[in-house]
């Protein structure tokens, strides 16, 4: 009677996930496969089969600029490594109370306002005439107005700026968690900064760095505002891509099939990921 | 000054922090391949000042001086120190071999070299074999000794302990101390080592300081620091006492006439008499200094003999004692006699207790 009576309860906390997954994710995606696996012949008439797949092997273009977003996307997040985990460093070890507070919450603050709006407060920086192309010329630096915009620099920058934040939550965490006197006695036994670093503190913070890669890579493989915005229309990123497809071209079988293959690839590229990092996703994702 | 055969010398080492004095103008020598442990309360400094020997702290002033050599200025990674943590710090990503090999890998040794050493020293400490394993597949007591051969592998001149044994139960710490006392001796390294529990200091040590509110108390061997501690702060600190306040009502040479804050009269013998007529006191009793007794005929005429009431009877094994209350009031513990003949002692029952006047332990009252 009492088993029951807490497997009714399991069920109905289960009842909201599960939800969740079927009607917004299981869904929609069986929904777009079958949109993806059918072949337009004529007007209103369809087939089945793989032809919108092969289209994205066949064009150049399209698995060009997959290639070209995913190493992009793969930069971004190195990148984002690189700068986001010295402020989590300092944030998770080097301060403490009040100041680790603040210093988090600096962090978090840009992204109450929405995204769209940070991209433009960057387009204001970057534009011909915008803040730093007249600061140049009032210096003397420069002789002419300088276009920062719209070339693959100013989509990187955007791409950090936006998940940086991802980068240095899991990371300040899994940091938060590496008692002091691992470091201490790293120290004790002779190891220097750099060794400690890369023997103590590196494999310490490994899940949290792997989800935050992931996290991060996945972002901004999916981002489609800021590569459009910062990128101009030479931006060529895949999302971009897909909206071609699905609302500029009325495509909609191609345009699912690159949806599908977008997902396929990056979850092989995160797959690799952690693969190569020696790391499981139940060990990264579970901890953060 | 610095004797060349000590390991490790203070002198006047003080640390300040924020408006308070943390270890106040310290001093001492450790002999070589001796075992010297600091014992006070907590919050008496001796954490801060073990970090200044391991050079996680800088010192406000004095010196610090490992085999003659002077280590102010020093990072922690150039002295010849090592450090057994609190809770042993030792690497959970790492395999035991790779714990005990990472100050080997520091310094550049080669890594046939440092796997022998390794597996040596793992042997040395009683565990074979077990470099291949985790951190979390041993045993309390089998990750300190991996963290004491950890810092042994490097041949520190000095180690440090800092209460390494505080997180193991009972059965345990009381089997570690031992085994502590004889990888001492087996590896023949000065060990420092800090503790709050005063059976550890006193079971392992050569020599013990005992430290109260940044200051050394009194340096000294175990059985000294226990017979005969310097100050009040000491006699009550290491070991069992009874407290008992009192005022010095007469004087005779080394004799003392007390009376307590009950009105009942003692007789003490001191070593110093400069105590005067009317100074309030500290008297402190060994709980196994005083006999009982069930007739008062037996008893020696130069003891203090006080008729008590037995209040209860603490049952312990080796450690049963008594707490009576005498005349005055006061409360007394008293060890229970080993032979048994007390064994059917109750609550409510008639004792004499009596103590010689050269057992218990004198000291002016702090004035305020």
């Amino acid at each position: 009677m009492k088993s029951d009576a807490s497997k009714l309860g399991f069920y109905l906390l289960l009842a909201p996930i599960l939800l969740w997954l079927i009607v917004l994710i299981i869904l929609p995606h069986i929904g777009l496969f079958m949109v993806s696996i059918s072949e337009k012949v004529g007007p209103r008439e369809f087939e089945t089969g793989f032809g919108n797949y092969a289209a994205f092997f066949g064009e150049p273009l399209y698995w060009r600029t997959f290639a070209r977003t995913a190493i992009m996307s793969i930069l971004a997040t190195a990148l984002t490594l690189i700068l986001g985990f010295p402020i989590a460093y300092y944030i998770a070890k080097l301060t403490r109370g009040r100041t680790k507070t603040t210093l988090f919450l600096m962090c978090m603050i840009p992204f109450w306002v929405s995204e769209l709006v940070r991209t433009f407060g960057w387009m204001i920086l970057l534009r011909e005439t915008g803040v730093i192309s007249t600061t140049l010329q009032r210096l003397g630096l420069v002789s002419g107005p300088v276009e920062l915009l719209y070339n693959d620099a100013a989509i990187m920058v955007g791409l950090v700026y936006t998940s940086i934040l991802f980068m240095v939550v899991p990371l300040v965490t899994t940091l938060d968690s590496l008692d002091d006197s691992l470091i201490e006695a790293g120290y004790d036994l002779g190891g220097t900064s750099s060794s400690i670093m890369r023997e103590i503190v590196i494999p310490h913070a490994m899940p949290g760095i792997v989800s935050g890669c992931i996290v991060v890579f996945m972002l901004s493989l999916g981002n489609y505002l800021t590569p459009i915005l910062l990128g101009g229309k030479d931006s060529l990123w895949f999302t971009g891509m897909i909206y071609t497809q699905f609302i500029t071209r009325f495509n909609w079988e191609l345009g699912s099939a690159l949806g599908f293959l977008l997902l396929a690839l990056s979850s092989a590229i995160v797959f690799l990921g952690l693969k190569l990092s020696k790391q499981s996703l139940s060990n990264t994702m579970g901890r953060t | 000054m610095t004797n060349i055969e000590s390991d490790l010398a203070c002198r006047d080492l003080t640390k300040d922090f924020d408006g308070f004095r943390a270890v106040d103008h310290v001093s001492f020598d450790v002999p070589k391949g001796s075992f010297f442990s600091i014992l006070g309360p907590s919050g008496c400094g001796k954490t801060t000042l073990l970090r200044m020997i391991a050079g996680f702290q800088s010192p406000s002033s004095g010196d610090l001086r490992i085999k003659g050599r002077s280590m102010i200025g020093v990072p922690p990674n150039r002295r010849p120190v090592s450090m057994v943590f609190q809770h042993l710090a030792l690497f959970p990503t790492m395999s035991i071999g790779d714990n005990v090999g990472f100050g080997l890998r520091q310094r550049g040794v080669g890594r046939s070299e440092i796997a022998r050493r390794v597996e040596e020293v793992l042997d040395r400490v009683g565990l074979p074999g077990v470099s291949a394993r985790r951190t979390d597949q041993l045993s309390g007591g089998q990750k300190q000794r991996v963290a004491i051969a950890r810092c042994m592998v490097l041949e520190p001149d000095v180690l440090l302990l800092d209460e390494p044994l505080g997180a193991l139960d009972l059965k345990l710490r009381e089997h570690m101390k031992v085994e502590l006392k004889s990888l001492q001796a087996a590896f023949d390294t000065t060990f420092v080592y800090i503790t709050h529990d005063q059976s550890e200091a006193l079971v392992m040590s050569d020599n013990i300081a005992v430290m109260n509110q940044g200051r050394f108390e009194q340096i000294g061997a175990p059985h000294e620091v226990y017979h005969a501690p310097h100050t009040a702060f000491v006699a009550g600190f290491v070991g069992d006492a009874n407290r008992i306040d009192a005022r010095v009502s007469a004087v005779n040479g080394h004799f003392l006439t007390l009376t307590s804050a009950a009105s009942t009269e003692m007789k003490v013998k001191v070593a110093d008499n400069s105590l005067s007529v009317g100074q309030g006191v500290q008297v402190f009793l060994r709980p196994e200094a005083i006999e009982l007794s069930k007739t008062s005929k037996s008893l020696d005429g130069d003891h203090n003999v006080s008729q008590c009431t037995v209040t209860s009877v603490l049952f312990n094994g080796a450690n049963s004692s008594v707490i009576v209350r005498d005349a005055g009031g006061n409360m007394i513990n008293v060890a229970m006699p080993q032979t048994g003949s007390f064994a059917d002692l109750h609550a409510g029952d008639m004792v004499f207790t009596s103590w010689h006047p050269n057992k218990a332990r004198c000291y002016p009252l702090a004035r305020a």
